[in-house]
């Protein structure tokens, strides 16, 4: 996992920065960002194998985000994650990350670790 | 249904009394009396007001039928016997002016007169004599010795004195046989005068009063002003009695009147005073007997009357009965649809406020977690106070709440997720253990005990897992109502050979008695009206049921329990 470069959007600073943070602790590159544009912002700068985006943000949705990084990297792979159980969201997210790579908040660190294994393993023989 | 229900207003039952039905509902009995006395009024009323006039029309049809009939017969009758005694009257005058009293008092000449009068006028005539101007009989021819009797102090001599003619009452006289005297006067050139008499016999007008064909026991005689029978009656005396009946007052034509016997007997009687004589003819009829006919047209119209109105509540009854039995079904369908829609939009609200409040909660406790999950980090991965377990058992207990908290937050996600109406995969056991896991703290605190156990061979099959929920929600509901602390709940469930599953939640609890048993699926029918029930939650449990095309049935028995079977389609109609 130590060549693979995560990127965690979400609006709630305090949540992506820690959970940055804990990736980092486990020795996975992990870059956050509060918001669509700093998340692009960096996206450019950075080859990112991973986003972890949060589906409902303020302004530009998770999922909206995901087809704006997509057509800047299509090799980027995403997990979407949630704090709202609406029917909407929760079809969309499942929809475009495929319902395993969905996750609830709060989210466990380890099943997180999971899904980001099985993301890039999933993809790992292109 | 009994046939007094057919025949009455439904609503005696304890639905009524519900504070949502009452407020909402038409009160059936009183629609039920009001279409009854309106319906009643409109065909009875005209029916009933028919039958009193026609009653009284052909009572009084009848009545006057006979009274006509009574007065016709006695004045025919007066028409002949009337003309009996003036052709009679009428021969002896001309006699007594054809002839001078020596004429007629000579030889055989009164009975040469006697011979032809009987010949020309049949019966009638009995004898006949001349009396002088003293009252005495001087000549007499006939069957009796009376010759030179004296007559000068006989009301009829007397009478014909004065009146030059008479025609006298019925009387015995000196030959002691009833008869009537007719005598004419003949005044002679000298002053002094003479009287024929002639005795008939009243033999004449029995035979024809007697022939007369009078219905109603009819009794048909004469008598005189004083009220003594002048022929002999049938039911009233023989000649010569005194009639037991008062005189009818003079009118100068035949008429009619009603009176009663003095045993009380009602009795019609036609009278007429016959004219120049001192006779009134009778005919008395027993009025009972004459009304017979109309007594058993009477009964005929009573019985159809009776009849009628019979026939007619019955179709009343049965067709007010019939309409406001519909009615209550319709309006009992009508509210128990517009409180599942009520119930529905509730359950939206709160699917939509568990949403809110979970994704709030959330929120902070990702924010939560990953702070917590970073101290643990920097204790377990950096290693560098690893060594302190106060600090890590206080961080493994935040963690701890953290997550359950979490399992809770998802739960009411979840729940307010399968409220709105899809089709999805359905997997039966995490389904019961969703709903379970609302009632996992009472069932601690009651020390219910719970068993669950959901067949392996139940696939996950295709449903709507709201509805499911909802269902399974209700049902275990109810159970914890019904059980005693440390009672107990079975859950279970097991495929059917007919590719149904099969679902039974049963319980240990107060049971239902055989009376509620029948209507508990009914909306509105709670026995909990009073403590917070609606009577509406196995309604709507019956209702979801077989919008998922399942069936749901119920045994129970009183303090020994209660046991509810479903069976849902594992294959979906389509």
């Amino acid at each position: 996992m130590e060549n693979i470069k995560v990127l965690l959007v979400d609006d709630e600073a305090e949540l992506v920065e820690t959970l940055a943070e804990r990736l980092v602790i486990r020795d996975i590159p992990a870059d956050w960002a509060t918001g669509a544009e700093e998340a692009l912002y960096k996206a450019d700068r950075n080859p990112y194998d991973i986003a972890v985006l949060d589906v409902k943000m303020p302004g530009i949705s998770g999922i909206a985000l995901k087809k704006l990084m997509e057509q800047k990297n299509p090799l980027m792979k995403f997990i979407f994650m949630t704090g709202h159980g609406s029917e909407a969201d929760f079809k969309a997210g499942s929809i475009e990350a495929g319902s395993e790579y969905y996750l609830v908040k709060p989210v466990n660190i380890e099943d997180l670790i999971k899904k980001m294994n099985e993301v890039i393993s999933v993809t790992g023989g292109e | 249904m009994s046939l007094w229900e057919k025949f009455t207003s439904p609503e005696r039952d304890k639905s009524m009394t519900h504070p949502i039905r009452s407020k909402y509902l038409f009160n059936y009995r009183r629609i039920w009396r009001t279409a009854v006395l309106l319906m009643g009024s409109v065909a009875l009323l005209p029916l009933i007001i028919i039958t009193v006039i026609d009653y009284k029309v052909t009572q009084n049809a009848i009545e006057s039928e006979f009274l006509l009939r009574t007065t016709r017969i006695v004045s025919n009758n007066n028409r002949n016997i009337s003309f009996f005694l003036t052709e009679r009257k009428s021969a002896l005058d001309y006699i007594v002016h054809a002839n001078s009293f020596e004429n007629l008092a000579h030889g055989d000449r009164l009975s040469t007169i006697l011979i032809d009068l009987k010949k020309s006028f049949g019966g009638g005539f009995v004898d006949l004599g001349l009396i002088n101007s003293s009252g005495v009989q001087s000549v007499y021819e006939g069957p009796y010795s009376l010759k030179d009797k004296d007559y000068h102090d006989q009301e009829w001599y007397r009478q014909a004195v004065q009146n030059g003619v008479n025609v006298s009452d019925v009387f015995l006289g000196y030959r002691n046989v009833p008869h009537i005297v007719i005598a004419i006067k003949k005044n002679m050139p000298d002053g002094s005068f003479f009287i024929l008499r002639a005795a008939i016999d009243v033999a004449p007008f029995e035979t024809l009063l007697s022939n007369l064909e009078l219905a109603g026991n009819g009794d048909a005689f004469m008598i005189n002003h004083e009220g003594i029978l002048q022929t002999n009656s049938k039911f009233y005396g023989k000649v010569l009695d005194k009639l037991p009946l008062p005189v009818p007052q003079y009118s100068p034509k035949s008429n009619v009147l009603e009176g009663n016997t003095k045993e009380g007997k009602a009795v019609v009687i036609g009278y007429r005073f016959i004219d120049q004589s001192p006779f009134i003819l009778m005919v008395v009829k027993d009025k009972r007997e004459l009304m017979k006919p109309w007594f058993r047209t009477r009964i005929k119209l009573i019985l159809f009357l009776i009849f009628s109105i019979t026939v007619i509540s019955g179709v009343i009854l049965g067709t007010a009965s019939y309409m406001v039995r519909k009615m209550k079904i319709a309006d009992d369908r009508r509210l128990g649809t517009f409180h599942q829609a009520e119930y529905a939009n509730k359950m939206a609200s709160i699917g939509r406020l568990a949403a809110s409040v979970a994704h709030e909660i959330n929120n902070p406790l990702a924010i939560i977690n990953e702070k917590a999950g970073l101290i643990k980090d920097l204790f377990v991965i950096k290693n560098q106070y690893a060594h302190d377990e106060k600090l890590m058992t206080l961080v493994d207990s935040i963690l701890r709440s953290v997550k359950r908290t979490g399992t809770i937050t998802k739960r009411l996600l979840s729940f307010a997720r399968n409220l709105q109406a899809s089709i999805e995969p359905v997997n039966l056991k995490e389904t019961f253990q969703e709903v379970l896991g609302f009632m996992d703290k009472e069932a601690q605190f009651r020390q219910i005990d719970i068993i669950l156990e959901i067949d392996e061979h139940i696939p996950v099959f295709e449903s709507d897992r709201g509805k499911l929920q909802q269902i399974f929600l209700n049902l275990i509901n109810n159970a914890f109502a019904a059980v005693n602390n440390s009672g107990r709940i079975e859950i279970k469930a097991k495929m059917e050979e007919n590719g149904f599953i099969s679902i039974v939640v049963a319980d240990n609890g107060c049971g239902i008695p055989e009376n509620d048993l029948k209507k508990i699926f009914e909306p509105f029918y709670s026995t909990k009206t009073g403590q917070g029930g609606t009577g509406l939650g196995l309604s709507i449990t019956y209702n979801l049921t077989q919008e998922i095309g399942g069936k749901i049935r119920v045994v129970s028995e009183l303090n020994k329990g209660t046991t509810f079977t479903i069976s849902i389609p594992l294959e979906r109609e389509k």
